[in-house]
């Protein structure tokens, strides 16, 4: 495996898509190409940055619309619904 | 047959990523809200056909690629969407790593990424073609495999390996153009500037 192959499946080793033996011989090329292993590393290294810096946090109103909407909570609770007319409780 | 009842317990966990890659998807606050909703929705109407067991995260983005797709995609293209040209591998490690180090210890390139802030992430990822980026997030941010790509997008794996090599190289194009936009690297450096006379 030289440095040309070895780059060439860079995503494919770090997503893991690799057969093992391919995985063994990519892996052991980088133990001997400095160069390589230092690329293989930013690849990694980016690849962290890029999953964690990509996070938003959902409006509490829109978590509470879709609560409601599939029924997780009540819209109201049902003592304090206005009574119209006076008569037996619905129950 | 899994119970409509068992949705919300199981369901409601993933709204923060959801909301996070619809975010990237429709570049809009507005857009993901509705994307979320709608999406939760037919979640939550559709559950009954969720086989329990089987990957709820992956079933989950499947219905929001899908929802994202039939209420967007018949929007028109939106100008800034370019398909650039293809950087070369390793793009942005041989542009930072030819920086000095301005810390012992630590390489130019490294010191870079930890200042990366959120926004030129984001950015980059919102500047890609719609196919490149949903690939790109569903990969590299929500870590999904080839196979449970090909199966959220609806295309062959091949397909998926091209749009993830492709938008990657792109992203990393943009994550280089951003960077030097915003000062965290020197404007690149100029091949050998003539002394000025």
């Amino acid at each position: 495996m030289d440095c040309e192959q070895t780059i060439r499946q860079v995503y494919l080793y770090l997503d893991g898509e690799l057969t093992t033996l391919r995985r063994w011989q990519i892996t052991r090329h980088l133990n001997r190409c400095p160069p390589c292993h230092h690329g293989f590393d930013f690849e990694l290294e980016l690849r962290q940055v890029i999953a964690t810096r990509c996070h938003d946090e959902v409006p509490p109103e829109l978590k509470a619309r879709i609560a409601q909407a599939i029924g997780l909570f009540e819209p109201d609770p049902p003592a304090e619904r206005p009574r119209l007319v006076d008569g037996p409780d619905q129950a | 047959m899994a119970d409509q009842a068992k949705f919300a317990e199981l369901a409601m966990a993933y709204m923060d990523p959801l909301y996070s890659a619809a975010l990237r998807m429709t570049r809009n606050p507005s857009d993901a809200e509705d994307l979320v909703q709608e999406t939760y929705l037919r979640a939550y109407r559709g559950f009954g056909g969720f086989q329990e067991g089987t990957n709820l995260k992956a079933w989950l983005y499947k219905i929001l690629t899908n929802t994202y797709i039939n209420m967007y995609r018949a929007k028109k293209r939106r100008p800034d969407e370019v398909d650039f040209d293809d950087a070369e591998d390793f793009f942005l490690f041989r542009r930072l790593g030819g920086l000095e180090a301005a810390e012992a210890g630590k390489t130019p390139e490294s010191l870079v990424l930890d200042a990366m802030p959120e926004s030129v992430v984001k950015d980059a990822i919102d500047a890609l073609p719609e196919q490149f980026r949903v690939a790109v997030l569903l990969a590299d941010v929500e870590g999904f495999s080839y196979k449970e790509i090909a199966d959220i997008t609806d295309v062959p794996i091949g397909t998926v390996m091209s749009r993830l090599h492709r938008g990657r190289k792109q992203l990393q194009a943009r994550l280089w153009d951003f960077a030097v936009e915003r000062g965290l690297v020197p404007q690149p450096p100029q091949p050998e500037a003539e002394p000025a006379g």
